[in-house]
């Protein structure tokens, strides 16, 4: 009997983008009320070992199939394609310059403590990563492997902008 | 094995079955015992009718020890050898302890944890806290009726299978590992460490069939957390958490002390007037609750009289800045929830500091709407720690049928080039997980590797806790490079880390040496439990043999159930090899070397290795195939 192999397998759900959240969600806990460590605490060490890597496994399937980003990455993985390769980092000028716009508009109203900036920044950025992801919804499932890592680099880098942002909010707040 | 319960909906395994376990709230000011009776949460009380057990030790000088009430009593006469607030010092170094200049103890600088001199000798925060625990397991086996020392209880009602013992979500590592270590010194079988603000969530959201977003709000004695939950038909997933593991009630009482020696002009004090001072400020704190005034009256050993009115707004206004720090974690908790304030349909109100309006107060502006303060804030940590242990200890019936997801309240790190931290688990992944990462070696024939983790959400190592330090020995010698070093680190279902390690081009396990940075060593644990055990005037070497006499009769008892469940899915042979592993176990039982038991245990445990995968295999297929029993 062999376990499932992939991240959806596991979960019993089509590979592709578009996934069904809520069908997701209910997998994720019917499964965790099957393997979870709380159900194996009068179980012997070998199940509870057991256990332990099988819950270990489905949070990080369900983390990795929850979030759009991870998940792309991970469709991208399973299809053979490498994200990260070190040859093919270079950007289109385009977007780099946008970037480097936004970064600049960070740094300003971070520094002036202003919300409403940070805000309406935070709303162009989540727009951007929207877009972004119905392209590459488009290319994956015409398994365009290159379009689809050059769009999960810029992905990436909206990600990342966001995720600074947040601290820049957080920062204001306290 | 609770998939392996088999009993109709709705009904409990028979009261013969049950399995006694208690939940213990192990407070900073207060601690509490509870259980299920008839499927009812119960607090345990003393032989006196109190629910609660102040936090407080006193040792004295011809060894023996108070606990409670007495050592409370005592507390402003013997303020060196009683201690109070222990929970604050777990897994704390001297350079943590709050106001150590308000403090009477004599402090050793331990290595990790702190440690403090008593006429009874140097006593460490987990040996203070297993007095506690000793104290409350004592009185659990009393109400449950379990007759101490009896090999089995044949009259009695048997033993005390386990325990759950709270711990603030806030809790790092050390913290968690020093409550662990102090549980088992008081003989308690740890099922689970629970988080306070998930046990209150159950204990909730159980009686009110609550559904929908939750905050629980857990303002206690000396620690500070606050949990976001999602309800959802008997699955309670908490989302975020956060705190202050060194924020409390206790701090107030400092304000308030502090605030009173400026006003009565009074002179520096002597560590008992100190104890005094303090005792007298909690009071004071808990009288401005109902009242818009109170009396701060004391007569020092100076002879000195304090004599000092506080009002409300005073109280309010000096400790505004304190309630301001638990607002601040609350809103970062909502954030990494990925929520607005108006996604909370509730806020349950935990730990008897939130008695005080101000909080309350805070509390409902920040969050738009009245809190929840419907059940006893002193007790309901305990009671959701009694039934989750009445769940883990397999005694759930259908009804009771619910599963908690919690979080790993700290990202974990690991130090880098220039002090920098490299985050590899992020705070508020769901327990358990793990990550791995790759190292390689720098030079050539490298044999070792150290390895720093650490734990906390700043940026440079200085600002972070110091986890563990580990070196990786055995690496195969190679060029500068070509190792691949894996190293995969856990959290378990406790919050508790651990490392492994392998060379992935030969596949040799690297050996990895955790040293607790909390610095107990396993000789100290030797040496203290030796120490408890003459204090009990118990037999070391039979204790062992009854444990593993336990430990090997759970095995047999949970083999037996999974193979009439699961047996297909062995051939003959392999039936076998676990069949003569079992009753190799149970021939050791029979004698008296606890050791032997051991072994024999650890063998029928690689001898199910492959079945408990090939199960666990089989329930993942029975939920995808939509055969799951638990969603009938």
């Amino acid at each position: 009997m062999n376990s499932p192999s992939d991240h959806f397998e596991l979960f019993g759900l089509p590979r592709r983008f578009a996934v069904d959240l809520p069908a997701l969600e209910k997998r994720y806990r019917d499964l965790q009320r099957e393997v979870h460590p709380d159900r194996f605490s009068t179980a012997p060490v070998s199940e509870q070992r057991q256990s332990m890597e099988m819950a270990t496994r489905v949070n990080e399937a369900y983390r990795t199939l929850k979030t759009p980003l991870l998940r792309v990455r991970y469709m991208l993985e399973l299809e053979g394609g490498d994200v990260l390769a070190e040859t093919n980092t270079a950007m289109p000028r385009e977007f780099l310059m946008q970037q480097m716009g936004w970064r600049e508009v960070l740094e300003e109203a971070a520094e002036a403590r202003n919300a409403q900036r940070l805000d309406a920044l935070d709303a162009q950025v989540g727009a951007e990563l929207d877009a972004t992801f119905a392209d590459v919804e488009v290319a994956l499932d015409a398994r365009d492997g290159a379009t689809s890592a050059s769009l999960v680099r810029k992905l990436m880098f909206l990600d990342k902008l966001r995720e600074e942002i947040g601290a820049a909010q957080e920062r204001l707040e306290n | 094995m609770a998939l392996l319960q088999i009993s109709e909906p709705g009904e409990s395994p028979a009261p013969h079955q049950r399995r006694l376990a208690i939940g213990i709230d192990l407070g900073t000011t207060n601690s509490l015992v509870a259980t299920v009776r008839n499927s009812i949460a119960v607090v345990l009380n003393d032989a006196d009718g109190h629910p609660l057990l102040p936090s407080i030790v006193r040792y004295l000088a011809d060894g023996s020890v108070q606990v409670g009430f007495a050592a409370e009593a005592q507390q402003a006469r013997d303020a060196k050898n009683t201690i109070v607030s222990a929970k604050r010092f777990m897994g704390r170094g001297l350079k943590d302890v709050p106001y150590p200049e308000n403090s009477p103890y004599d402090f050793v600088d331990a290595p990790g944890m702190v440690q403090i001199r008593t006429v009874a000798g140097v006593k460490s925060p987990v040996e203070v806290s297993a007095e506690i625990l000793r104290t409350l397991r004592v009185r659990a086996e009393a109400a449950l009726g379990i007759s101490h020392g009896a090999a089995s209880g044949e009259d009695g009602a048997g033993e005390l299978y386990g325990a759950v013992i709270t711990v603030p979500a806030y809790f790092d590592d050390a913290q968690r590992q020093a409550t662990k270590d102090a549980a088992k010194l008081a003989g308690l079988n740890v099922m689970r460490l629970l988080n306070e603000p998930t046990a209150a969530a159950i204990a909730y959201g159980l009686d009110n069939a609550a559904e929908g977003i939750y905050a629980v709000f857990d303002l206690g004695g000396g620690t500070f957390d606050v949990s976001i939950l999602k309800l959802s038909r008997g699955v309670f997933e908490v989302m975020a958490t956060g705190g202050d593991s060194a924020l409390g009630g206790d701090d107030f009482d400092h304000r308030l002390f502090c605030w009173v020696l400026e006003r009565a002009k009074l002179a520096p004090l002597s560590d008992e007037d100190t104890r005094l001072m303090l005792s007298r400020a909690r009071q004071v704190k808990e009288d401005l609750t109902n009242h818009v005034e109170a009396r701060f009256n004391a007569r020092l050993s100076t002879r000195e009289i304090v004599d000092v009115v506080v009002n409300q707004q005073d109280f309010w206004d000096m400790s505004q800045t304190l309630v301001a720090k638990t607002l601040a974690p609350t809103r970062r908790a909502l954030r990494d929830a990925g929520l607005a304030v108006a996604d909370v349909k509730g806020v349950v109100m935990v730990g008897g500091a939130t008695r005080m309006p101000h909080v309350q107060r805070a509390v409902g502006e920040l969050f738009g709407q009245v809190p929840l303060n419907n059940l006893d804030p002193d007790k309901v940590v305990a009671l959701g720690a009694a039934m989750q242990a009445n769940a883990l200890a397999g005694n759930r019936s259908s009804e009771e049928d619910w599963l908690l997801l919690d979080v790993v309240p700290l990202s974990l790190g690991i130090e880098t080039m220039g002090g920098l931290v490299e985050k590899v688990i992020p705070r508020n992944s769901t327990l358990p997980v793990s990550r791995a990462q790759e190292f390689t070696t720098f030079k050539d024939g490298q044999t070792a590797m150290a390895i720093h983790v650490v734990q906390g959400e700043r940026e440079l190592v200085s600002d972070c806790r110091s986890l563990a330090r580990f070196e990786l020995r055995g690496i195969p010698p190679m060029a500068a490079g070509a190792a691949r070093i894996r190293v995969t680190y856990q959290v378990d279902a406790d919050g508790l880390m651990s490392v492994a390690a392998r060379e992935a081009t030969t596949g040799i396990e690297a050996s990895v040496a955790v040293k607790p940075s909390y610095g107990l060593s396993d000789g100290e644990i030797t040496r203290m439990l030796r120490d408890s055990f003459e204090h009990a005037r118990d037999d070391v070497h039979l204790r062992a043999l009854r444990e593993q006499q336990v430990e090997g009769s759970r095995m047999v008892e949970s083999v037996r159930a999974a193979l009439a469940q699961d047996g297909d899915l062995l051939d003959a042979e392999e039936r076998a090899a676990i069949d003569a592993a079992i009753s190799a176990l149970e021939k050791s039982m029979a004698g008296t070397d606890h050791r032997g038991i051991k072994v024999a245990i650890e063998r029928a445990n690689r001898a199910t290795d492959a079945f408990a995968a090939r199960r666990m295999d089989r329930s993942v297929k029975s939920v995808l195939a939509g055969r799951n029993i638990a969603t009938i």
